[in-house]
């Protein structure tokens, strides 16, 4: 008893250092109550309508562009330069969709695919490393633990393109850049993500629960498998769905690494076709039409991730 | 009278320990951690090495045209001499520092603001408002490009159409203004994400201590000031760090949006600058040195703001000299300043 009162005063500092990352990990929900909720006065009437004013124009400056993507979208090269392009004109959308899909053979869909590939696997592989790397630190008091934590927070901190440049390098020698593990590889590890799991394993797998599946004769590798990846199951989420935008969104490393247009992800592939507009006019067609398909889904999972951001984070309380 | 418990508890400790330790327990967290480790000493830690190697070697050509082959030699720091007397690399590091300083902190404050509206009860549709700000993190950087690039090229976009009809000529892709459509385009994709953060923070604020605030008088101001914004420090001080090093990383929109602007040479950012350096010019060395000055620059800089934020307060920095003093006393050998040493320290380590 006294021993854990001790470590826990001793790491309390440590912890709450932590808790700055675990703001979007780890922090305990307990329903803000409405500030002034009762208050129905004149004034927290205007407040609101105030509030709500200033949110409907942020609101606007962050849609805005998307709406005028879904216009542009529907558009053919000539309406785009010469109608008004917060407004609809002639209705050209699935033409412009025919063109993006049947383009060179079809190479959208297989950019798509690409990006699916690159970001769904390496985010599901990386989750699962930083999982058993977090319990590991958090779990086993092993000698050089500190120095292994330490280094992969440093890692936190080095920008990945400073990493990609030499990483090119490293690869062209061992004759994999320019194909699909070029990419995969630097996908499949996150330091922050190990940094999130850690503190959530540290804070939702009971010791004494460890303690009595050992006494049960669990292996440590299964006492990991079954209760510690259930326990960390919110942190997981986290990490997968950041190593999964952060996949998806990466620009630098894929443009390092490939050169066959057929190993390109979306990015790439889209700010191709973008780049080719000034010589050919119907790239602009090709462009809109390619950026609208490809955000959609990603709006759809925004709107699906902020839940999981909100209950996911927050669900698995940490114990004081 | 914790002491004696404590110290009783030191005591049984190493004899627990061996007996539970066992030897699959020793080896166990290394079988969990090699697989990460593997990858991250790939990816992270011999490019690093890698990178410091090669930007301290340059590559020197034999004959005129290096028809007498090549060969690598040692150049100690002559490469970070070259990249420090580049003009235009310098140019590029000023003008990120210039881009974080102003567009780090509007994007922060409005995150802020944003979440604490949402968060309050004034706001109508928070759920909404909430996904809405959040898509545009959804969206990569190159594609939020093309977009707002639309929305900055004369002739396609609809703002500058708008500007006119009111008499005003924009230009989004001029000399002094692109740099701040870029800033544009980073705040828009951040904001939201930045927001997410810190209302997961507010939401982990017990609701007694709310209760407290309004039982004493204190009004939604009040809150805002007192009680959620010291709060929500830790994740302030998160988003920033991130953002500093994200726009230390800058690439992806400047990248396309040179495309529309001439404004954007191929040295603007110091990352581009050493992928212009490795990829047009072939200069191995001196793109090395130069991602490794990014490195650097991310660090220093992160630990810069976080030693500013994390400055103690004025008497604790009090309460640590004296105990520094008190703890110099005692070393000399004065016996009754070592009460003192004891309750200072105390006092130091509670606060």
């Amino acid at each position: 008893m006294s021993i854990r009162s001790e470590e826990k005063a001793r790491t309390s500092q440590i912890e709450r250092d932590e808790t700055a990352a675990a703001a979007g990990a780890a922090a305990k929900m307990r329903r803000p109550s409405k500030l002034d909720g009762s208050k129905t006065t004149e004034s927290s009437r205007r407040s609101r309508i105030i509030v709500t004013a200033i949110l409907a124009v942020l609101g606007i400056y962050f849609l805005v562009p998307v709406y005028y993507v879904v216009v542009a979208a529907t558009k053919t090269t000539a309406d785009l330069f010469s109608t008004n392009g917060f407004l609809f004109a002639n209705m050209n959308l699935i033409e412009n969709l025919q063109l993006v899909f049947t383009f060179n053979g079809g190479i959208f869909i297989r950019w798509f695919m690409n990006s699916i590939l690159y970001a769904g696997v390496g985010a599901v592989i990386a989750t699962y490393l930083a999982a058993a790397g977090g319990f590991a630190l958090a779990k086993y008091s092993f000698r050089g633990s500190n120095i292994v934590f330490g280094t992969i927070l440093g890692g936190v901190l080095v920008p990945g393109t400073a990493t990609a440049l030499p990483l090119f390098l490293l690869f062209s020698s061992m004759g994999i850049a320019n194909t699909y593990w070029a990419v995969l590889i630097p996908s499949l590890v996150s330091p922050f993500g190990l940094f999130l799991c850690r503190i959530y394993a540290k804070a939702s797998v009971d010791d004494s629960v460890i303690e009595s599946a050992r006494l049960d004769g669990a292996s440590e590798m299964r006492i990991f498998h079954t209760l510690g990846l259930r326990a960390m199951t919110p942190a997981l989420v986290t990490v997968f769905l950041f190593q999964l935008v952060g996949i998806w969104n990466n620009f630098f490393l894929p443009l390092i690494m490939l050169a066959d247009e057929n190993l390109y992800p979306i990015t790439l592939g889209l700010n191709n076709w973008r780049s080719q507009v000034d010589r050919l006019p119907e790239f602009y067609q090709l462009t809109t039409g390619g950026v609208l398909v490809s955000i959609i889904p990603l709006i759809v999972a925004m709107i699906v991730l902020q839940k999981f951001w909100r209950g996911g984070l927050t669900d698995g309380a940490v114990k004081g | 009278m914790s002491t004696t418990t404590m110290r009783t508890g030191a005591g049984t400790r190493p004899a627990r320990r061996t007996s539970t330790l066992k030897r699959s327990q020793t080896i166990a967290p290394w079988v969990m951690l090699a697989p990460f480790l593997a990858v991250f000493a790939l990816t992270f830690l011999i490019p690093i090495v890698y990178a410091v190697g090669q930007s301290l070697t340059t590559v020197r050509r034999q004959g005129l045209f290096g028809e007498d082959g090549v060969e690598t030699v040692f150049a100690g720091f002559g490469n970070y001499v070259l990249a420090f007397t580049n003009d235009s690399f310098l140019a590029s590091i000023g003008r990120m520092l210039l881009f974080g300083i102003v567009q780090v902190p509007v994007m922060i404050i409005m995150a802020t603001v944003l979440a604490l509206m949402l968060e309050s009860a004034s706001a109508k549709w928070p759920q909404f408002f909430r996904a809405a700000y959040f898509v545009p993190y959804g969206v990569p950087g190159v594609i939020a490009t093309i977009l707002w690039g639309f929305l900055y090229i004369p002739g396609l976009s609809p703002i500058i159409d708008i500007g006119r009809l009111v008499g005003l000529e924009l230009d989004f892709l001029g000399p002094t203004t692109v740099l701040w459509s870029i800033a544009n385009i980073v705040t828009w994709t951040y904001t939201g994400y930045n927001m997410l953060i810190i209302i997961a923070q507010l939401k982990s604020i017990p609701g007694d201590i709310y209760e407290a605030a309004r039982i004493d008088g204190a009004g939604a101001w009040r809150i805002a000031r007192s009680i959620q914004l010291p709060l929500i420090r830790p994740a302030l001080v998160l988003a920033s760090v991130f953002s500093i090093i994200g726009t230390l990383q800058l690439f992806a929109e400047p990248q396309v949006l040179a495309a529309s602007s001439p404004s954007i040479d191929s040295e603007y950012t110091p990352n581009l600058s050493a992928y212009t350096a490795a990829f047009a010019y072939n200069d191995y060395g001196v793109a090395a040195a130069q991602a490794v000055i990014i490195a650097l620059a991310a660090f220093i800089l992160s630990f810069a703001f976080l030693g500013l934020v994390n400055r103690k307060p004025q008497e604790e920095r009090m309460a640590l000299r004296q105990r520094k003093a008190a703890l110099r006393a005692f070393r000399a050998g004065t016996t009754t300043t070592s009460t003192t040493t004891g309750t200072t320290t105390r006092q130091g380590s509670d606060s």
